[in-house]
């Protein structure tokens, strides 16, 4: 078995999907057997926070510390007579740029249902979801079909393994909408309504699906646990090269040679993924930058390829790992017409409900849409620095859509500003006549 | 008064549709809950979600038919308008967009007459523009009904929507 790529152990060449036979036989659902009745849910959680797990989903938030925050006293009460706690895969990957929750799942979906069964044990959630978008049509059977085998097995349903804890997992496929993949949008979603994210406090941990405790995390992020949980927190912070544990799966996308998504040390630098496995840029293309995690992560540079790709290293240098999955603008696309189709994607994808995220971003599509096309004015640049100011800034808006917005378009205005004045100077794109627009 | 959802109609459930929404409701706390999946039960029998059978689903909810609408509209893939027998869901996200998407667009257009949200007259086909389909390193890429179709030319467009293909 491969320790040092836990996560893509099982996945083969042609992508076909491990099935329960030979999950088993490469040591699949040992984890489970070793810990369900037998190490406690507060054992298993000192584990994931020791780990330092953190959410791979975007944001890289500690997973024990978010855990803890879930009441493990009996929660029973009027609103909440059958003291339900859930625990949601949040499977809704539609963050720009990112594919790789796609391959866990389509490829060893036992991997995940063996990590969100240990994480419901150590919730002691007794209801999980798996909210997938619809288009994952292949994922979706595939989970289907393994919780099928599970409760065959006995690793799902009641009394788990003669354990005494009983887990009942659902499969709900979404609807569309970028917006679910937010947390409390995603939980609007499952209870049948408009995906409309809430205001925190209260915090889902607390009062969410329902108003009953629940944990939202990312594919990826559970499909750690169980790995975790057998092997300890020792093993996983010996995993990376830097201060974050573990490995990622990192992406690339865009004019490179080789595009595509591998599991690597954590900390690995983007040079490497960028040299080593995405095989450099194409012919005839030139870096000109890269962002980092997805289409709501800043800019970053040639200057930083040889920073680690983990949450503080990025973070440090303005930008955010996210999802880990890289976007490349190289020197023949317009970094205009590069965040125009995102701002564009992110005003279309808005849920509607906060002023700035429903008005401010059709605005600076607007305008960017003036840009590209060559009716900008030099004003427009000011127009846009405002917009930045407003839409971007944390606390105007119920969730971090619009501020994410902004982060390719602020970076865009830092590191390229030539290339906006040339369009207003010139009354048209530089980069319209070649071959690529 | 919106005339766009007539008061009452006597549009009924099949019994498949009611025993596949029924099933949902089992295992949540309120019967509105289960919208988006009773209204993907009903368009997964009839393709779409007419004005009537929103309205029998509110009914079967017990919610009112506005408040579904309201549910109903707001996700990209609960069709209220009747489309083709296979949607062509077209990456338009970043990494498609930098391999040429617009481009790909533009072909099934000139292939088969329709721009997006548009449906062919024979109700083979409709175009619609999604968001990042998560294959961005085959990029462009698409989906036509529930097949993904990677590294998409104008010889994958040809292949499936030139004529004597479709």
């Amino acid at each position: 078995m491969n320790l040092d790529r836990p996560l893509t152990r099982n996945v083969r060449p042609d992508r076909s999907p491990t099935d329960l036979h030979s999950y088993e036989s490469n040591g699949g659902y040992q984890s489970l057997r070793g810990a369900i009745g037998k190490s406690s849910p507060a054992d298993c959680l000192q584990i994931i926070k020791d780990s330092n797990l953190r959410g791979r989903g975007g944001a890289g938030f500690p997973t024990g510390m978010k855990w803890s925050f879930v009441p493990m006293e009996n929660v029973s009460n009027a609103s909440n007579p059958d003291g339900h706690k859930y625990l949601i895969c949040n499977a809704d990957e539609m963050e720009p740029g990112t594919f790789k929750d796609r391959l866990l799942m389509e490829c060893d979906p036992h991997q995940l249902i063996e990590g969100m069964i240990l994480a419901a044990y150590t919730l002691q959630a007794d209801v999980a979801y798996i909210f997938i978008r619809a288009e994952y049509y292949k994922a979706t059977q595939r989970l289907r079909e393994a919780i099928e085998d599970c409760k065959r097995k006995g690793y799902l349903g009641q009394n788990i393994l003669g354990s005494g804890f009983d887990l009942t997992m659902h499969v709900h496929v979404s609807a569309g909408r970028y917006i679910c993949g937010e947390e409390t949008a995603l939980i609007s979603a499952l209870e049948g309504k408009r995906a409309n994210p809430r205001a925190k406090p209260p915090f889902p941990q607390v009062s969410g699906l329902w108003g009953r405790p629940t944990i939202v995390n990312n594919v990826e992020t559970l499909c750690n646990v169980h790995h975790i949980i057998e092997r300890g927190a020792d093993w996983f912070q010996s995993l990376g090269k830097t201060k974050d544990s573990g490995t990622k799966l990192y992406g690339v996308s865009g004019r490179v040679k080789n595009p595509g998504c591998w599991e690597l040390p954590m900390g690995t630098t983007v040079r490497e993924i960028l040299e080593e496995y995405a095989g450099g840029m194409e012919d005839g293309y030139q870096l000109r930058g890269f962002l980092p995690g997805g289409g709501s992560t800043d800019f970053l540079t040639t200057e930083h390829l040889d920073l680690a790709m983990d949450y503080d290293t990025i973070g440090k240098a303005g930008s955010r790992m996210g999802t880990g999955t890289m976007i490349i603008l190289d020197d023949k696309t317009c970094p205009v017409g590069f965040v125009k189709n995102l701002i564009e994607f992110f005003a279309r994808e808005s849920c509607g409900f906060c002023t700035p995220c429903r008005d401010g971003l059709p605005w600076s599509a607007q305008v960017l849409d003036d840009i590209e096309s060559g009716r900008g004015k030099a004003e427009d640049m000011d127009t846009l620095a405002r917009q930045v100011q407003f839409i971007g800034a944390i606390g105007n808006t119920h969730c971090a859509l619009a501020p994410g917005a902004m982060e390719p378009l602020q970076s865009a205005m830092k590191y390229f500003p030539d290339d906006f004045t040339r369009h207003i100077d010139g009354g048209a794109c530089p980069y319209c006549d070649r071959e690529n627009r | 008064m919106s005339e766009l959802i007539p008061v009452c109609t006597d549009e009924q459930l099949s019994e498949t549709e009611l025993a596949a929404i029924d099933a949902e409701i089992a295992h949540v706390p309120y019967r509105a809950s289960v919208a988006i999946d009773a209204l993907k039960i009903v368009q997964a029998q009839r393709g779409w979600v007419s004005d009537d059978a929103l309205q029998a689903i509110a009914r079967h909810l017990k919610m009112s038919a506005e408040e579904l609408d309201g549910i109903a509209t707001f996700y990209n893939l609960i069709f209220r308008r009747p489309v083709g027998d296979k949607v062509i869901l077209l990456c338009d996200s970043i990494s498609c967009w930098i391999k040429g998407c617009d481009g790909l667009t533009q072909g099934v257009t000139d292939l088969l007459g329709v721009g997006p949200g548009e449906t062919t007259p024979d109700k083979a086909y409709t175009l619609l523009p999604i968001t990042c389909l998560g294959a961005c390193d085959k990029a462009p890429v698409m989906m036509v009904g529930e097949e993904l179709y990677e590294n998409v030319d104008e010889q994958t467009l040809h292949a499936l929507f030139g004529k004597g293909q479709a």
